[in-house]
């Protein structure tokens, strides 16, 4: 941290109000500067302030270091300070005149790809950090890899410490052709490379004089600008019913709403619904939109919807346009990445929470396993471990309405959950996971999973 | 390469545009909701934290909307240290009673009167509450606690899940929480255990007021700018009271303040302010360069990892 902006002008109430919010990820090998590109994107957001900035200069101080360590304002566990390291995600936020950030803050760490998955589920946008003098490396790709597989819409991939290697546009060039070209095969929708330094803030903030040669935004330019909404008029409609709105007040004696929040797609009124997995049909009589009515509401509103008919649906129903239903099935295929301690194994007896429902499941295969470094598949691991990708085959005690996560990351994604204690066990996302899969290695490749 | 890398695309400065965007206030709002209504679909006997303090105000107004025109399906607790700022109960009763709700309470001084626990020297209750508090859930078997806790407000909170897993002591174990992926919640736990929910988690303070601001809801009049009469102590602006302040050394003076938490007045400090309607407060926050606790909380500057402490232990 060489400089401190300071904030100009306050905003204004309604300059504060006018804004969207974007969820995005940062992932970055330990060393590639990822705690000083959040610290300086919070530091010169205001979003440190002045007491924070205080505890880390005495802490700092205390240590007998020169300057301030801006990871301790990241890392807030008693095991992180002591080990200096980042153990778990943390979400941090920060502001704009334009836009409203959360950020999932990823540890680096090889092993803890479950912490980038759980970061990536519900970005907008991920931070793919290189050091300018190593280029793409192994870890590069399996931050890719996670991108493309858990679909984030957008990714950026800002190389670093530009300043070590005298700003060259050359060396810039090279990384990001070689990125760009990894990703986009990998189904990454849209890449922006971004020459950056952290440490000196180029291009973080404010734009670097140091690259005349880049004509592109700053990192918190292109996060102010990227667009969150998207195109809803192709999205199919989904609304996972949570709870059955029933006041049986005198006011309202006969009001019945099916409430959820919309995770996909909008519901107009007059439209024909389907229930799911029950297939009973019906129209919308009307929308609340939290007590208002509304003649069209839209991902990800929380409203409630009203039904012509009085037709049994419950909490876990699944409430989609007539014309658009998807397929229910008790033979789940998906891509799945293993986050708890305990392996997962064939013939594990498991929950399956998909949307608002839960439903008994069976691990009847696990097909493969994928290696992130080269995207090969490894067949019958027999089992998946902690930080594994792979994919299963699952058995479901119930019939359910399933989208391919590639169509909705809402309606296309589960996790498995142990019934016995309650452990979330594992991320799945339906249907085919990478644009173009890698054949199957032979099993004498087989030489161990290096997570 | 001379301009920016993007393979396809980019917005440019149209990324706000769109009939289906939604403002961060709405986004955060419908959050706050799906939340709501997942722990009313799934546990047995939530009940919401209610200090009268802005953050547990504006999650009783989002409860109001993700059930109307139903009633809120959920009773509220208040952990009361003994050492309230009288308005702030004269809008906890009011409130309980314009919405027909039921209120739990559990009283630090009870415990006190009892012996079971011992005031400190420094006069500070908020450390007391974590006793009265797990003890309740036990003895009233809530299953689910709604909290206004918000990961903004101090790095240990930064690390919290939406749904915070406690054990039959209320303990919190971060090594041990469950990742959480998509919007997908798991509430399962034993018998004796339970959930803290957090609804505002992604919120900051500057959220919290404008959404006030825009949803026109009521508050403790004690948030806007008042004369009172305070005194200095460890740099912070204090009110005197019964609770043992000031001391002979401490002289009261008066002084236009106003409060940004609502806790214990033995250690929840007013900041100077001149900020009399929601709209000068939102302006002030935003200009601010100090952090709520960090300004107004004694407790939390104990030791650097006194909220992790706290937490750790059943604190909310």
């Amino acid at each position: 941290m060489t400089s401190a902006t300071e904030p100009t002008e306050p905003l204004s109430v309604e300059q504060l109000s006018a804004t969207t919010l974007l969820r995005f990820a940062t992932a970055g090998s330990v060393d590639d500067g990822k705690s000083t590109l959040v610290g300086r994107l919070l530091h010169d957001s205001k979003s440190v302030l002045t007491d924070q900035l205080e505890a880390v200069e005495r802490v700092s101080a205390d240590r007998g270091q020169d300057t301030p360590d801006l990871a301790l304002l990241t890392d807030g566990l008693r095991a992180e300070r002591e080990q200096g390291i980042t153990i778990d995600v943390a979400y941090r936020y920060f502001a704009t005149a334009r836009r409203r950030f959360i950020l999932a803050d990823t540890p680096g760490h090889v092993q803890y790809t479950r912490n980038m998955v759980t970061g990536a589920s519900t970005a907008d946008l991920a931070v793919v950090l290189v050091d300018a003098r190593n280029g793409v490396i192994e870890q590069t790709r399996r931050h890719a890899a996670v991108a493309a597989l858990l679909r984030v819409p957008h990714v950026v991939l800002a190389v670093n410490k530009m300043d070590l290697v005298d700003y060259r546009e050359s060396v810039f060039a090279a990384i990001a052709e070689e990125f760009t070209a990894y990703a986009s095969e990998l189904g990454v929708p849209e890449i922006t490379a971004i020459p950056i330094s952290a440490l000196a803030g180029d291009n973080v903030v404010e734009p670097s004089a140091n690259m005349d040669w880049y004509g592109g935004p700053t990192v918190l330019e292109h996060l102010e600008t990227v667009p969150v909404s998207h195109d809803l008029a192709h999205c199919h409609a989904r609304l996972p019913v949570q709870y059955v709105i029933r006041p049986q007040t005198a006011e309202h004696p006969d009001y019945r709403g099916y409430a959820g929040q919309i995770a996909a797609g909008t519901f107009r009124v007059g439209e024909s619904v389907t229930v799911l997995p029950s297939g009973r049909t019906s129209k919308v009589a009307g929308i609340d939109l939290l007590g208002t009515p509304v003649d069209i509401a839209w991902t990800p509103q929380s409203v409630t919807l009203l039904l012509a008919d009085d037709i049994d649906i419950s909490r876990g129903d699944l409430l989609v346009p007539s014309k658009d239903a998807p397929p229910t099935t008790q033979d789940v295929e998906a891509t799945v990445c293993h986050v708890a301690d305990q392996p997962l194994t064939v013939g594990h007896r498991v929950l399956l929470k998909h949307g608002t429902r839960t439903v008994k499941a069976i691990v009847k295969d696990i097909p493969s396993r994928l290696t992130l470094d080269d995207l090969s598949l490894h067949p019958h691991p027999g089992r998946l471990v902690a930080n594994d990708i792979g994919r299963v085959k699952i058995r479901t005690a119930e019939p359910l309405p399933l989208d391919s996560y590639a169509d909705s990351r809402r309606t296309g994604a589960f996790i498995l959950i142990d019934p016995s204690d309650g452990t979330t066990l594992t991320a799945g996302m339906v249907g085919e996971s990478f644009a173009a899969p890698q054949p199957v290695k032979n099993e004498g490749d087989d030489d161990g999973w290096d997570f | 390469m001379t301009t920016a890398a993007t393979v396809s695309e980019a917005a440019g400065d149209s990324g706000d545009a769109g009939p289906y965007a939604l403002s961060h206030l709405d986004a955060l709002e419908s959050e706050a909701v799906h939340i709501f209504r997942e722990v009313a679909g799934e546990f047995e006997r939530p009940v919401v934290l209610f200090s009268s303090g802005k953050d547990s105000i504006v999650m009783l107004h989002l409860a109001l909307k993700a059930f109307a025109p139903a009633p809120v399906p959920f009773s509220l607790l208040h952990v009361d240290t003994g050492h309230n700022f009288p308005e702030v109960l004269e809008y906890r009763d009011r409130t309980v009673a314009a919405h027909g709700l039921r209120l739990h309470v559990a009283s630090v001084q009870d415990y006190i009167d009892r012996g079971v626990l011992k005031e400190r020297p420094d006069g500070t209750r908020n450390p007391l509450q974590t006793v009265p508090l797990t003890e309740k859930i036990q003895s009233e078997r809530f299953d689910a606690v709604f909290g206004g806790g918000r990961r903004d407000e101090e790095k240990a909170r930064a690390k919290e899940r939406v749904f915070s897993l406690r054990d039959e002591f209320s303990q919190w174990d971060p090594r041990r929480q469950r990742p959480e992926l998509w919007q997908l919640y798991n509430g399962r736990h034993a018998p004796g255990e339970h959930v803290r929910v957090f609804p505002l988690s992604n919120w900051t303070e500057l959220d919290v007021w404008q959404y006030i601001a825009r949803e026109h809801i009521e508050l403790p009049e004690i948030y806007f700018a008042h004369e009172r009469e305070v005194f200095q102590r460890a740099g912070m602006w204090l009110t005197a009271g019964e609770w043992g302040g000031p001391k002979e050394s401490e002289t009261v003076e008066k002084r236009q303040v106003r409060y940004r938490t609502v806790g214990d007045m033995s250690c929840t400090g007013a900041v100077d302010s001149d900020a009399t309607t929601l709209d000068a407060v939102i302006t002030e926050i935003a200009a601010s360069r100090l952090t709520e606790r960090g300004a107004t909380r004694a407790d939390d500057k104990m030791s650097e990892a006194a909220m992790e402490d706290r937490k750790r232990e059943g604190y909310f």
